[in-house]
């Protein structure tokens, strides 16, 4: 449980975070909330070269209202998100699904912008992202969260590019996020997200696969009318998850099924 | 002895503030000058060949020291590790076992090598350079298929894998045939990791000059540590030294001595420098001996009225790959099958079975949370198959007269378990919540009501039964009781606090014994090197019933001494001495007394009675008469959800007797955390090893499922007092009873709330995966719960 040497630099600014990523090569990781990273290099399944520690850096974690969407900070740890009265009301499933994140002390440490980089695919953030089609912006591009979920723990990230924030749309109509799971600080199992907005619904599954998914099979039944139960059952279409130490794969497609009906009905 | 104030009194534990503010010392916290870190490289394979150890690259590491293997051992250590008798006196095979392997490892994380670095950071790094060249064998996973003819060994050219087979009481075919109606169930007991906030961890310091050793160590039991490794070392116990400081937890898993006990004290000899190791929590999920693991094949029949007529119980015990100093207590199991119920006929087999995983040995509770589980599931289902309350066959059983003499020949001290159930069905409102189960049925709500009925034996234990048992040193224990010439007093105790509040409990013992303040009296323990020559260590519930009695008994000789003195002083007979609240006086004359304390300082005067030596103070060994036989009744309520499995434990009620209580808030304690952990066993923990490759899949908190306490509702306490009748105190143990109780109760309340689907057993851990699977089979899905593990 002790990690391997490694080279440590504190940056100040995004510029300077890439000027160092960029001298210390590829083996360079972005340390943030550090709550996956660092677990990982204590089992020396990561063994980066160096850290680059951008916790220093001002503003990197603001939250506010911006054009009609929401821009939430790559440094936005999640309780910040949890108790900001501007995600309460422009995206209140997101407010709720920063306080199923683990336990209070990974709620004051970890962050939305390393959550994301992370692309674990038990990750809730990546999932609420791809449904609502966010946006995530880098210190070189936006890329749509469509594009950048591209397997488990793979983005289009280059080795020098640091995730600044991301962009959400507006939406608070009803909404649920069903998290379901062990222990109360477990990742999800298999998570259940719904959104209303823009008169459809937003269906969104964590952890079903190497990447969030969208059920868009769900979406459209119930645009066309099914009942929550109906279109539920399509939440597994498609779906091809691995099995674990916690859920086989048949058991995750029903949980998807289940949780996803749950979602709809309980949406508010 | 003296009015009571201090025993019963419901005080905070004063070892508390300096726990919970981070002044409490560890191993860990403790360093010496010199001193190295040592990093174990442990196989990576179940089962191997080792064909070449090659060191170079880690010898030639950044801070590298030395770098030791087999060989190098072999020139400090001798002899192997000990394995007791315990309830099996005659082993079919006992592999021996030197703590480091030598041309065959035979588990995943047995030691091959080690390496010593300036730091700890050096020491991991460089054991990654150790090149061991390995050839794997068949490693044995299944502990159903380690008994096959065909099976692979777990030790190249052994005959089989049988560790030890023994029938204590055969079938009585003529009486299993007076039942009317037989169930038969299979019970899984799943291997759990003991996993204690502070994992092991030693330090080492050897002085060659004078030829003594040193060793702090995360242990529950300091002076075992010491015979055993003296033998190894050959260094006899007035060189050798073991301190257990606070000790981070033990659960058992802390008695008995592991490899690093011996190879980190044997590097500190070799090296010329202080050693010291932390385990890891990988290493310690990986090596630390596991619990349970035990698989029990229960027959039980009753007559049509309910009179219960027989139960048959055949354990197959998963020992690992060698035999834990105390694998066969386990098989108390066994003794105990029957439970609190009169049977006509019990019959019982222990099979112990070696397998290529580590060692099994005793966990909270050891054999009796088997034997309750294995008991209240089949009360249960002979409940079911009759068709009455759960609540009633139990009532009807109930072993009612003491003392009582069950079918091995132990002997139940007291007991009163009608009284105790009564009380758990009032707290939980059984009646009403019977009820509600029933509506809840009619609108597809699943919700379930387990009893469990407990009884336990514990307070190891008498001479004559323990001492053949552990192979010659009787779990009897010691006090030394010292009162200074100004009347403040040290208390030595032979067991060891990791958790059990004995510098609170003792004290208030002596308090009251004394008649001095309670504030006046300092425990100490954990240090081989001060108070008795020996003492027996913390496990089985036996610090009280047996080491709070021999605080009792050394307090008691001080008070002789001091009446004898005090009636010097009075120039009265001693029979007209009476002694109250720590004053002496003549007996018609109270108005002139004299202090403990005044007795205590003239003590180490002048003037003293012919053929009195000065001082004040005594050593006890105490040895119980009997085991103690707490017992109670518990009572989930639990509701499963019959879409996802999931199970929502809503109340949990206890009801615990453990005799006369010395401090109510210690006791409620244990049971809190005694109950926590038997849920966890049935709810959430599971060691899982890949069967094709031996490779453990839970080595992190990730995957190994230790619930926090948001997964747990408020415990209902309650309790009886009935005084055990073994002891002066009348005290019983209760470090173990809530893991004892818990585990069936909620798969008796899990199996109760899904018996509408008929579905009949649920193993543990009772997870929503497995659940789902069972309800999907019982649904007429072609699926099970089983599959679904594997």
């Amino acid at each position: 449980m002790i990690p391997a040497a490694f080279e440590y630099a504190r940056a100040s600014s995004v510029e300077e975070a890439v000027k160092l990523l960029k001298n210390y090569g590829e083996d360079a990781k972005v340390l943030a909330g550090g709550h996956s990273l660092i677990p990982l290099m204590r089992l020396r399944l990561a063994q980066p070269s160096a850290l680059v520690d951008i916790n220093g850096i001002k503003g990197l974690d603001q939250i506010k209202e911006s054009g009609g969407k929401l821009h939430i900070g790559a440094l936005a740890r999640h309780v910040s998100i949890h108790n900001s009265q501007v995600v309460k009301d422009k995206l209140p499933l997101l407010a709720e699904v920063a306080a199923e994140v683990g336990d209070n002390q990974i709620r004051n440490m970890g962050t939305i912008g390393g959550v994301v980089a992370h692309a674990d695919a038990a990750g809730d953030y990546p999932t609420i992202a791809l449904m609502l089609d966010a946006d995530i912006v880098t210190n070189k591009r936006t890329i749509a969260a469509k594009d950048f979920f591209k397997d488990i723990f793979t983005t289009p990230l280059a080795a020098d590019e640091i995730v600044t924030e991301i962009v959400f749309p507006v939406a608070n109509g009803p909404h649920k996020y069903i998290k379901f799971r062990r222990r109360l600080f477990d990742w999800a199992i298999v998570g259940a997200a719904a959104q209303k907005m823009d008169g459809g619904w937003r269906i969104g599954l964590t952890n079903v696969g190497p990447t969030p998914v969208r059920a868009k099979a769900v979406e459209e039944a119930l645009h066309k009318g099914a009942k929550p139960e109906e279109a539920a059952q399509h939440a597994s279409d498609g779906l091809n998850p691995s099995g674990d130490l916690r859920a086989s794969p048949e058991y995750k497609k029903h949980l998807a099924r289940v949780l996803t009906k749950r979602a709809i009905e309980q949406a508010g | 002895m003296a009015v009571t104030t201090m025993i019963g009194a419901k005080i905070h534990r004063r070892e508390d503030p300096r726990l919970v503010s981070g002044e409490g010392r560890y191993v860990d916290d403790f360093t010496r000058p010199g001193c190295v870190a040592l990093a174990v490289v442990r196989s990576p394979h179940a089962h191997a060949l080792v064909k070449s150890i090659d060191i170079t690259q880690a010898a030639k590491a950044p801070g590298v020291v030395a770098v030791y293997t087999h060989k190098d051992f072999v020139k400090v250590l001798s002899g192997t590790m000990p394995v007791t008798p315990s309830f099996v006196a005659e082993k079919k095979q006992s592999p021996p076992r030197f703590p480091i392997a030598d041309k065959e490892v035979v588990y995943q994380g047995e030691p091959v090598a080690v390496v010593l670095a300036e730091t700890k950071y050096q020491a991991s790094d460089a054991s990654n350079l150790i090149e061991v060249e390995y050839e794997t064998l068949p490693a044995v996973m299944d502990l159903d298929k380690a008994l096959e003819a065909k099976s692979p060994t777990v030790h190249s050219g052994a005959p089989d894998n049988l560790g030890w087979d023994l029938t204590y009481i055969p079938d009585d075919p003529a009486v299993m045939k007076e039942a009317d109606v037989v169930i038969k169930v299979r019970i899984l007991q799943q291997r759990i990791a003991p996993t204690s906030m502070e994992t092991r961890g030693v330090l080492a310091e050897y002085s060659k000059p004078d030829g003594t050793l040193t060793v702090w160590m995360s242990s529950q039991s300091p002076h075992f540590v010491r015979l055993f490794l003296g033998g190894a070392m050959g260094i006899p116990e007035n060189r050798l030294r073991v301190i257990s400081p606070d000790v981070g937890g033990g659960f058992g898993a802390k008695i008995s001595p592991y490899s690093e006990d011996w190879l980190v004290p044997a590097a500190a000899k070799l090296s010329g420098r202080p050693v010291k190791w932390i385990e890891s929590r990988t290493e310690s999920l990986q090596t630390t001996t596991h619990g349970r693991g035990q698989v029990f094949e229960v027959e039980a029949g009753a007559k049509k009225d309910g009179t219960l007529v027989f139960i048959k119980a055949t354990q197959y015990l998963d020992a690992g790959a060698y035999m834990g100093t105390f694998a066969a207590f386990q098989a108390c199991a066994c003794l105990l099958a029957g439970g609190a119920y009169n049977w006509k006929h019990v019959a019982a087999r222990t099979v112990g079975v070696l397998t290529n995983k580590v060692p099994t040995d005793p966990y909270r509770g050891a054999g009796r949370p088997e034997a309750t589980h294995l008991c209240e599931r089949a009360i249960d289902l002979l409940a079911g198959a009759l068709k009455m309350d759960p609540a009633e066959i139990r009532r009807k059983n109930f072993i009612t007269t003491f003392p009582h003499t069950n079918h091995f020949g132990l002997v139940f001290d007291s007991g009163a378990y009608e009284k105790a159930l009564d009380m758990a069905m009032k707290i939980a409102g059984y009646e009403k919540l019977r009820k509600e189960q029933e509506e809840g049925r009619k609108k597809g709500k699943y919700l379930g009501i387990g009893l469990s009925s407990w009884i336990e034996i514990c307070g190891f234990g008498p001479s004559a039964a323990t001492a053949p048992a552990t192979g010659g040193i009787a779990l009897v224990e010691s006090a030394q009781v010292r009162v200074f010439p100004t009347g403040s007093v040290a208390v030595y105790v032979g067991t060891h606090s990791h958790g059990q509040g004995h510098d609170t409990t003792f004290p208030q013992i002596v308090a009251d014994t004394l008649g001095v303040p309670y504030d006046s009296i300092e425990l100490r323990h954990g240090d081989t090197a001060e108070g008795p020559a020996f003492g027996y260590g913390t496990y089985g519930s036996r610090s009280l019933a047996v080491g709070g009695m021999a605080v009792h008994k050394a307090s008691k000789k001080i008070v002789d001494k001091a009446r004898k003195l005090a009636a010097h002083m009075f120039e009265a007979a001693e029979e007209d001495i009476a002694f109250d609240q720590g004053q002496f006086y003549v007996k018609g004359s109270p108005d002139k007394r004299k202090a403990f304390g005044e007795v205590a300082f003239a003590s180490y005067g002048a003037g003293l009675p012919e053929g009195m030596e000065q001082g004040l103070e005594a050593v006890a060994y105490y040895d119980p008469s009997n085991f103690v036989w707490p017992f109670g009744t518990h009572i989930a309520v639990v509701e499963v959800d019959p879409e996802t499995g999931h199970v929502d434990l809503k109340r949990y009620i206890a009801v615990d007797d453990c005799g006369n209580i010395i401090n109510p808030m210690i006791v409620d304690g244990q049971i809190h955390g005694g109950v926590a952990q038997g849920i966890s066993q049935a709810l959430y923990e599971e060691v899982v090893y890949d069967n094709e490759s031996g490779q453990m899949r839970t080595g992190t908190f990730t995957d190994y499922l230790l619930p926090s306490a948001n997964e747990f509702p408020i415990f209902e306490l309650g309790r009886t007092i009935t005084p055990s009748p073994t002891n002066e105190l009348g005290v019983k143990g209760i470090g173990e009873a809530g893991t004892i109780a818990s585990s069936i109760a909620v798969i008796n309340a899990i199996c109760d709330a899904l018996a509408p689907l008929g579905i009949k057993h649920v193993d543990m851990p009772a997870s929503p995966d497995r659940l789902w699977k069972q309800i999907q089979e019982a649904s007429g899905g072609s699926s099970n719960g089983k599959e679904a593990r594997k």
